[in-house]
């Protein structure tokens, strides 16, 4: 919403305030103000002048050379190249630095050796065009044809550009601030200023409405009031140049006085409007009614629309002549030959009009005022001023009588009890009750005692609360004292799990991995979204890992090197029985040019840390992201292995589930005295098959070695010319120990034995000599 | 004086001489080994010392104590001159040791071993240990969500602008299942589970269909609060905001509490902080205000704490919603909210 301040002055008159310090003001009482856009700053030296005579250069046979009267001791000599000008017109001259809107400076100079002190100046120039100034043309000079033009004053006030445009960000609950008036009642509470919105008055010119227009409205669930006025004998002229100049401040382009008032009772009212062409209504009647399945309108844009019964229509005997709350149809336009309108003024459903709006792709003004739900009751003041209007510009004769259709009631605003102590408890503060009653009188609410009604336009206040914010924001949300909490928590701290992932994620780190946060809606996944902003954003995903290598690929073309990236997320995995996915915590590890032992050491040293317990790692050789050589299943924990050569090169990754790894998370140690004795160490190599595997020596080698086996460690495999083919060497280290005393060779002797035998049993293996 | 006590004392003052001779020359060779033959050759069990002490039994009685004494005088000499000799030696030969081993301290140390914690997640972080420290616990909750958490309870009925499908993503087209726009939603199921008081923190992911340019994602984070209990009010929701701000960006920082519009709070503000660049003047990066929007708060409507079965008579809370994205990119000077989840190693680590 733009709010023009000279419009803004003519309801409330602040004291002198400066822009910043009038938005400032405004934004913290509940108005957020987006810009300020300061006019007066856009043009510097622009005066009135009269060209008092002209005469061609000697030089050019297109230059002008002309003498201007700027009110001062001498006149100036000007150049210009533009035909249009005369001895005696009033034209906007830019002097000796003159500061154009686009940012042009002009200075004095010589064209073709004849000295120029400054520039006539042309609509174009001045960043105007031929909507504000009907009367003058596109190409030459402003012609400038104002009573109140005085030669030598600054021009400003006459081209529009003395005043300030400030620009709001009115939130959804405050439709009555999408308007002039509206502004001005906050404003005036603001500042403490008297507020002053005459009622208008329309003298009409006779005839009764009844004779001209019948309006019913078929679906009051949509429009539950339909106000509408007939004007005569329209005269279809530009609007005078303070009724545009105001239109422009506030972004919308002057057009004719008709579509101006319309328009101009809209940003003043908050009331969007519209005007039929009398003629083009078949039958004298207007009926409000959903759009029949297959029906079509051609808006005034031009624009074909398919409509559908959940949209609203004016029509007339025949058909739709409107696209209610959105915009009007091309059949029912007003022209230049129109000579009779009809003037409405409608109440319509939010909801609908913002749907529809939605549907077609055609946000206009009126349906974005609508969609947030207006005062039923502004309708009728709304067009009693567009008739004044026309009046006061004498462009028609409105005829006696307002058709309006009103088939329910305002609705009804409960008084509500306002006690100042428990609003002051509330917030915190200590306001004044005479404060909170006097602001609220201020806002237009009827105070009766400690009753308060709120006005008809402000259907957001139900509660007292809604007062306490009235009465708040007003004093000042920041004049109110910060207060520490007072009172008893239950709980303290994270909790256990939530400190285990803290956990997990500086193990990651710790690692060399690093934190990555990818997206979770993706081309793949479980749960899916209906209306998805593309179909690589449509699947919550059921793993990580899609999106990871996603990261990895990016990461290669980058030509990134040591990439060891991780991230402790969700997945979403859809459930039977229940209308939500499991989410599940997942960590997935990936570490770009690894291999799968040196990436197995950091997933298990990981584990370690967190206490958890290392589980057995089975051969997987079926999941199809993975290479199916080089992937193992983590116990119940997860997978991981080198990815899929097919997918990423060189890749490694682990997925662990997070739920999984807490459960089974071990009880934190507790002290025990280290073994006294020492450790009776033992080398053994054997001879294997080659497919037998580490897991499964290892597997027979404790078993067999019983309690007193404190460890057995891999140390070297070999394969090669001192072995036969198909054979492999795999060489333990064991480390016996026992709680009770020293250990002697003779003792550990038959564990040795039993190891060999298991091992032989187990896996063919025969002792390497 | 007996022949052989004057040949006993001779050869005490020739061992003497020759000892110390020795032990002189091996020091001037800086010979440890020979230093370490003389020890024994001298002192050892089967050394001279110990060979010339057997021959006082040949001695009268009477000179037999006084002679043993200068023999011990020997041996304590040469011990003397022995360690005197070694520890200079060892000395010298550790400070050659040291200065073989000495290098270049400058050659530069290998980086990257650790992981980066990512910016949001430096941020979240943060805040979320500042909110502990004010006992506020962190509720957690699924972030595909029922319509009727995100939005009814949330005192948002149907039709409301918020709940379009242009911005809001829907699981299926009764629109009851949707990705929660607001980690809000948490704050009902902990109101529904939990008696007051009640003091939390949820932070979390939240989707809004918003396409993915500089300052938008359709996914994003936020750290979302709710304190309830008997007597809270907009006071306490300002001191919890203010000690936010003051751990975040240190005590000067200056924030405002500007009137503002939620659904599902009453009174609504918005907290906006004085802008670091210009102090407050106006620049471009505060686009003229001074000032930078930071995050919504509110007290808690009476609707919604009543639908979670909340007597708004008797408490009254308040709420309020960070962006961590926001947070992020203003504390590192991220200009381009897509690098959050590019993960280009590049960016991850710089933090």
């Amino acid at each position: 919403m733009k709010l023009s301040r000279e419009w803004l002055h003519e309801y409330v008159q602040i004291p002198a305030v400066t822009d910043r310090e009038f938005a400032e003001a405004i934004t913290l009482s509940g108005s957020k103000v987006e810009v300020t856009d300061n006019l007066r700053s856009k043009i510097k030296n622009i005066v009135i002048g009269q060209v008092t005579e002209l005469r061609r250069h000697e030089d050019s046979d297109h230059l002008w050379v002309c003498s201007v009267d700027i009110g001062a001791e001498a006149p100036l000599q000007i150049i210009t190249g533009a035909q249009n000008v005369s001895a005696g017109d009033i034209v906007p001259v830019a002097k000796h630095n003159a500061l154009l809107p686009d940012g042009t400076k002009i200075t004095k100079g010589k064209i073709r050796g004849v000295k120029s002190e400054g520039m006539l100046c042309g609509l174009e120039e001045l960043e105007l065009d031929t909507r504000d100034f009907p009367y003058a043309i596109t190409d030459g000079i402003f012609i400038i044809n104002e009573p109140d033009a005085k030669i030598g004053d600054d021009a400003s006030a006459i081209l529009g550009y003395d005043d300030s445009v400030v620009e709001f960000e009115i939130t959804n609950n405050r439709p009555d601030c999408l308007s002039v008036r509206g502004l001005a009642r906050e404003a005036a509470a603001a500042f403490g200023a008297e507020l002053k919105l005459p009622e208008a008055t329309v003298k009409s010119s006779g005839g009764d409405i009844a004779d001209y227009l019948k309006v019913t409205i078929e679906h009051p669930e949509l429009c539950s009031r339909y106000s509408a006025r007939v004007v005569r004998n329209i005269k279809v002229a530009p609007s005078p140049r303070w009724l545009r100049r105001r239109l422009r401040a506030s972004g919308v382009r002057p057009t004719n006085n008709i579509v101006d008032i319309t328009n101009y009772v809209m940003l003043e009212y908050g009331q969007p409007m519209h005007a039929f062409d009398y003629s083009a209504v078949k039958g004298e009647r207007i009926n409000v009614r959903r759009a029949k399945s297959g029906e079509t309108l051609t808006t005034l844009d031009g624009t074909l629309r398919a409509l559908n019964p959940e949209m609203l229509l004016i029509t007339d005997a025949e058909g739709a002549i409107g696209l209610a709350g959105v915009m009007g149809g091309e059949n029912s336009e007003i022209t230049e030959a129109t000579q009779n309108i009809i003037l409405e003024s409608a109440n319509f459903d939010g909801v609908c009009i913002r749907k529809t709006a939605t549907a077609l792709g055609m946000r206009t003004d009126a349906s974005s005022r609508f969609e947030k739900g207006l005062d039923v009751l502004n309708t009728i003041p709304a067009l009693e001023r567009a008739c004044e209007l026309i009046e006061l510009l004498n462009c028609g004769e409105v005829v006696s009588g307002i058709a309006d259709v009103f088939p329910g009631e305002a609705p009804k605003r409960e008084a509500i009890a306002l006690d100042p102590a428990k609003v002051n408890a509330f917030l915190g503060a200590e306001i004044p009750a005479e404060f909170m009653f006097g602001t609220l009188r201020n806002l237009g609410f009827t105070v009766g005692g400690t009753s308060v009604t709120a006005p008809s336009w402000r259907s957001d206040i139900e509660h007292w609360t809604d007062l306490a914010e009235e009465a708040g924001r007003f004093y000042g949300f920041n004049n109110i004292p910060e207060a520490a909490i007072v009172g008893d928590v239950q709980a303290r701290g994270l909790t256990e799990r939530q400190q285990f992932e803290r956990k997990l994620n500086s193990l990651a780190r710790a690692s060399g991995y690093s934190e990555t946060l990818t997206y979770s809606l993706g081309p793949e996944g479980g749960v899916s979204v209906i209306n998805p902003l593309g179909t690589d954003k449509t699947f919550m995903r059921t793993s990580m890992l899609p999106g990871m290598l996603r990261v990895v690929s990016a990461n290669r073309d980058a030509r990134n090197k040591n990439v060891k990236l991780y991230e402790l997320a969700r997945v979403y995995l859809p459930q039977a029985g229940s209308r939500l996915p499991l989410e599940q915590k997942t960590l997935i590890l990936t570490a770009l040019d690894s291999d799968f032992q040196s990436f197995k050491s950091e997933v298990v040293n990981i584990l370690s840390a967190l206490n958890v317990p290392i589980p057995e790692f089975t051969a997987e050789t079926s999941n199809a992201n993975y290479h199916p050589g080089r992937c193992a299943l983590i116990g119940s924990y997860g997978i991981m292995g080198e990815i899929h050569p097919g997918l990423s090169e060189k890749t490694a990754a682990a997925e662990l589930n997070v739920d999984a790894l807490y459960d089974a998370k071990l009880p934190e140690a507790t002290y025990k005295e280290d073994a006294k004795y020492p450790e009776l160490l033992l080398d053994l190599a054997f001879t294997v098959d080659a497919e037998i595997t580490v897991g499964a020596m290892l597997a027979a080698i404790t078993e067999a070695g019983g309690k007193l086996l404190a460890r057995a460690e891999l140390f070297d495999v070999y394969t090669g010319a001192q072995l036969p083919q198909g054979k492999k060497s795999l060489a333990f280290s064991l480390a016996f120990r026992s709680s009770e005393k020293n250990l002697t060779d003779d003792e550990v002797k038959p564990i040795t034995d039993a190891i060999l035998a298991k091992c032989k049993e187990a896996a063919g293996a025969e002792l390497r000599q | 004086m007996d022949n052989n006590l004057k040949e006993i004392h001779e050869r005490i003052a020739e061992i003497r001489a020759s000892a110390l001779k020795s032990i002189a020359e091996a020091l001037e060779a800086r010979d440890l080994p020979t230093l370490a033959e003389i020890r024994i050759r001298h002192l050892g069990k089967k050394g001279i010392i110990t060979a010339i002490l057997k021959t006082l039994s040949g001695l009268p009685a009477e000179e037999r104590p006084k002679t043993g004494a200068f023999i011990n005088a020997l041996r304590e000499a040469i011990e003397h001159e022995l360690e005197l000799a070694n520890a200079k030696l060892g000395s010298a030969a550790f400070e050659e040791r040291l200065k073989a081993e000495a290098i270049d301290v400058t050659i530069p140390a290998k980086s990257g071993r650790f992981g980066h914690t990512h910016p949001l997640t430096i941020v979240h972080d943060e805040a979320v240990d500042l909110f502990l420290t004010l006992g506020f616990t962190v509720a957690e909750g699924p972030e595909v969500e029922l319509s009727e958490y995100c939005f009814d309870k949330l005192n948002t009925p149907k039709g409301h602008p918020a709940r379009d499908r242009q911005d809001t993503f829907y699981c299926d087209e009764d629109e009851t299942i949707c990705l929660r726009t607001q980690t809000s939603s948490v704050q009902i199921r902990t109101m529904e589970q939990l008696k007051p008081p009640i003091r939390i923190i949820s932070p979390g992911r939240v989707y809004r269909k918003d396409e993915v340019d500089a300052t938008h994602s359709p996914i994003f984070h936020q750290i979302e609060g709710l304190v309830i209990d008997k007597g809270i009010t907009m006071g306490n929701l300002k001191w919890t905001l203010n000690t936010l701000m003051r751990g975040l960006y240190g005590p000067n920082v200056q924030t405002r509490f500007r009137p503002h519009h939620f659904p599902y709070t009453e009174p609504s503000c918005e907290l906006d902080i004085q802008c670091f660049e210009c102090g407050g003047a106006g620049c471009r990066l505060c686009k003229d205000e001074g000032w930078i929007e930071l995050l919504g708060a509110g007290m808690v409507h009476p609707k919604v704490l009543s639908g979670c079965g909340i007597d708004p008579d008797v408490y009254s809370g308040f709420a309020f919603g960070i962006g961590i994205e926001r947070l992020a990119m203003r504390r590192f000077g991220i200009t381009d909210m897509r690098l959050l989840y590019e993960n280009d190693a590049r960016f991850l680590r710089q933090f």
